[in-house]
């Protein structure tokens, strides 16, 4: 293992290539651009081995592309965001249904319109239903060491579906920060080839992508709901093992800081979990009973750990960063779902930095605080807005 | 199991998909991955615990099958595994010349090792005959229904070997149910070429163009002899050979036998249609050299 | 009920569904004008018409179109473009008066 100081895209690129892809399919769009331009770049170099490298013509191609190749039993990989993360959304539901294990490096960033490149969480909020799993990383050290593990859990015979891998948009792919990067013999230690247990091959013909009636199509989708529940335990396996393998330890479903004692939970997802941490230490020392929950896997949600998280907390912060419209933010929705019956805290949801507006370390503070001290209603609230009169033109 | 593709399937009696497939597989003698967008061919055939299919076949969405195709393509390479089989589409033509046609463009000017067949059946005709942009001036379909003013389709027959064409691919070709043994030839020709090779294939529908279900061939050869559909091919770029016409038929003799052109005959514009439709006919003549 | 991993399906399990009910009429093959060319059997949709060897002549096969009337839709294909007129659509004897 080497440490370097490197952008967080390179640390994806490089991770990529040393699971050994067969089919990588690239179409650009900011901030995911230069993830497959590393990649790119290694292809040209010949780093890459057998691999396919293709350069689609719309997202929605990359994706029908990767579709056809991993049925073919090819391991696959492509990245994406915002608006190509939705025109794909047609296909990715269809590979979800497929039992598919694509995984994809999502550099969230937000959805037009109005037109933003920036970062939040509104494009892969608006896939949760897919049937997709969806992991949150913190930092560019995550990402690096979570492609290996995406690709052993989602090509786990019992969970068999495709894996977001969400990095915050040049929060984290842009950002330089000091990576240990792997090696390829580590990689190849815990990363089995794609083995999968059907395949198109003229050898044993099969057809795949068939249609249900309605005297069978409930059924797939009982087990794609199952296949879901099984992936949490695969996922709990495969972080500890994989801590084992290189000594670190990201958690499992969530990570916690200082939740033993705490009296007040502040959630989040993303690279927001870093600032949150050194507020909840800021807050520790002050004298205040917070504690840090890190949700990593959004989907499966981590029903049953957080509701072990939550058992003496009496009232929970989330830090949002989508919104769903008419209602509220998902992750408040998720969690209160999971608490409903089990806990009686109170929750407070605050949406925050959409379109990449700056989050300022003293309005997560002022969050927590007013919180704390009583002065607001549980409810879902948009923080850092600023002063504005609604007009036509 | 000589044509891989068994009975007990949904299609029409009298359909032409089935004729089409039967003899692509035959002259691969099965040793191919079928890609097949969503169609009629595709619900007929691949039902859950339904499969006609004896080949290795997935469907993914209606518009992707080019992409899905070069996905298939670009795995066996990747995994050493091309020599396993050719990679087909079948798909019909609003998936191909609709919205498909963004992902064909995309395959062919990557120019992917895939035989794609466009089964011209002119129109959206699984879910019940809606023009498409195959469907020939004058149709009678559900979006373009004949009406007190309206005389049916009002626009053209996109040119889908020119799109082809202008992607510069090695293989070109149109090919019609009416003549089986000319499909296999150009099917066995079309993948000795390294690169993407496009046959569109003409599939009179029965049950959407309004016919009898024993006058499929019969309909399918006087399009042919007519000259409204030539047969033609094209080899790097280069026209090579073309069917020609023995006794070239009036374009009424084939719109008369369809239910979809029968309104021509009576309608106030039916006159100019059928006028434009020989026009097009003389022109494909004249330009192929089919007399 | 089995339910495979994403919708998958064996090869030709169609076979379970048997079309020949579907028509009114069937193909009767007049085995004197066969030549057992093999045109109804390139053109049929349903590949429910084939040239079988039902004997020898002279040495040679002699081959003759069988209709597999479990699958036959009877939509008149064959019985059209036989060369010889060797096909005759007739109506079911379960529609015979």
């Amino acid at each position: 293992m080497v440490r370097k100081v490197v952008r967080g895209f390179y640390s994806v690129a490089h991770s990529v290539k040393l699971c050994r892809p067969d089919v990588i399919c690239a179409y650009p769009i900011t901030p995911q651009t230069e993830i497959v331009e590393n990649l790119a770049q290694m292809y040209a170099n010949g780093e890459l081995g057998n691999c396919r490298y293709i350069t689609a013509e719309s997202e929605f191609g990359a994706a029908s592309i990767l579709v056809g190749a991993s049925a073919t039993g090819a391991r696959t990989f492509t990245a994406t965001c915002s608006q190509g993360l939705i025109l794909m959304s047609e296909v990715l539901w269809n590979a979800a249904g497929m039992r598919l294990p694509i995984v994809m490096v999502i550099a969230n960033r937000s959805l037009s319109a109005p037109l933003s490149i920036w970062n939040d969480h509104q494009d892969s909020m608006a896939m949760r239903d897919a049937c997709i799993i969806q992991v949150y990383v913190e930092n560019n050290q995550e990402v690096h060491d979570l492609i290996p593990q995406a690709y052993k859990i989602a090509e786990n015979r019992d969970v068999m579906l495709p894996m977001m891998v969400c990095m915050d948009g040049y929060k984290l792919t842009h950002a330089y920060e000091p990576v240990d990067l792997l090696d390829q013999e580590t990689v190849d230690a815990f990363l089995p080839p794609y083995d999968p247990p059907i395949k198109l091959t003229t050898k044993d013909p099969l057809t795949f992508g068939c249609y249900a009636p309605p005297h069978c199509y409930m059924e797939f989708r009982v087990v794609m709901q199952r296949a879901m529940e099984r992936a949490k335990g695969v996922m709990a396996k495969v972080f500890e093992e994989w801590a084992k393998h290189v000594g670190r330890d990201w958690g499992g479903l969530i990570a916690q800081d200082h939740m033993d004692d705490a009296e007040v939970a502040v959630v989040a997802m993303g690279s927001v979990v870093g600032l949150v941490r050194e507020v909840v230490e800021e807050l520790r020392n002050e004298g205040k009973k917070v504690g840090l929950v890190k949700i990593r896997s959004f989907r499966p949600f981590p029903t049953e750990d957080v509701r072990k998280a939550m058992e003496n907390v009496d009232k929970i912060v989330v830090f949002e960063r989508a919104i769903s419209f008419g209602h509220e933010g998902p992750v408040a929705t998720d969690l209160k779902a999971a608490l409903y019956g089990y806990s009686d805290a109170k929750v407070y949801s605050f949406v925050v930095g959409l379109g990449g507006r700056d989050i300022p370390r003293s309005l997560i503070k002022g969050c927590v605080e007013k919180v704390i001290e009583g002065r607001v209603e549980p409810g879902c609230y948009f923080e850092g807005v600023k002063e504005f009169e609604e007009v036509i033109v | 199991m000589k044509y891989f593709f068994s009975s007990g399937h949904g299609a029409c009696p009298g359909c032409a998909l089935p004729i089409a497939v039967k003899n692509v597989l035959y002259a691969l003698e099965g040793k191919c991955f079928v890609v097949n967008p969503t169609g009629c061919l595709e619900i007929i055939s691949s039902q859950y615990d339904r499969s006609a299919w004896g080949v290795p076949y997935i469907h993914s969405v209606f518009e992707n099958a080019a992409a899905v195709a070069a996905g298939v393509e670009a795995a066996l390479k990747a995994l050493g595994r091309e020599d396993e089989g050719h990679v087909v589409v079948f798909a019909g033509d609003g998936a191909t010349a609709d919205i498909g046609i963004g992902c064909l463009s995309g395959m062919f000017d990557r120019n992917h090792d895939v035989l794609y067949i466009c089964l011209d059946n002119e129109a959206y005709q699984n879910t019940g005959n809606q023009q498409s942009g195959l469907t020939p001036p004058g149709s009678n379909t559900t979006t373009t229904p004949a009406g007190k003013v309206l005389p049916g389709k009002v626009g053209k027959k996109k040119d889908m070997v020119a799109f082809a064409l202008a992607h510069k691919i090695p293989y070109v070709a149109t090919a019609s149910v009416a003549f089986p043994q000319d499909i296999r030839r150009k099917v066995k020709r079309a993948v000795e070429f390294e690169g993407s090779k496009y046959i569109q294939i003409h599939c009179p529908c029965v049950t959407g163009w309004g016919i009898n279900s024993n006058d499929t061939i019969k309909v399918a050869k006087l399009a042919v002899e007519t000259a409204l559909y030539p047969i033609v091919e094209y080899e790097n770029g280069e026209l090579v050979r073309v069917r020609k016409i023995k006794e070239k038929k009036p374009v009424e003799e084939y719109l008369k036998l369809q239910r979809r052109f029968r309104h021509l005959f009576k309608h106030p514009k039916g006159k100019e249609i059928i006028e434009e439709l020989q026009r097009i006919a003389d022109e494909n003549a004249k330009r192929f050299g089919l007399i | 009920m089995r339910i495979t991993l994403g919708a998958v399906s064996k090869p030709y399990t169609a076979l379970k569904m048997k079309t020949g009910d579907w028509g009114t009429h069937w193909p009767k093959v007049d085995e004197e004008l066969c030549t057992g060319c093999g045109t109804c059997e390139m053109y049929c949709p349903d590949m429910c018409i084939e040239v079988v060897k039902v004997g020898e002549e002279d040495g040679k096969e002699v081959k003759k179109a069988k209709v597999n009337y479990d699958y036959c839709k009877g939509c008149g294909l064959c019985a059209e473009v036989c060369p010889t007129n060797a096909i005759k659509m007739e109506l079911k004897d379960i529609y015979k008066v």
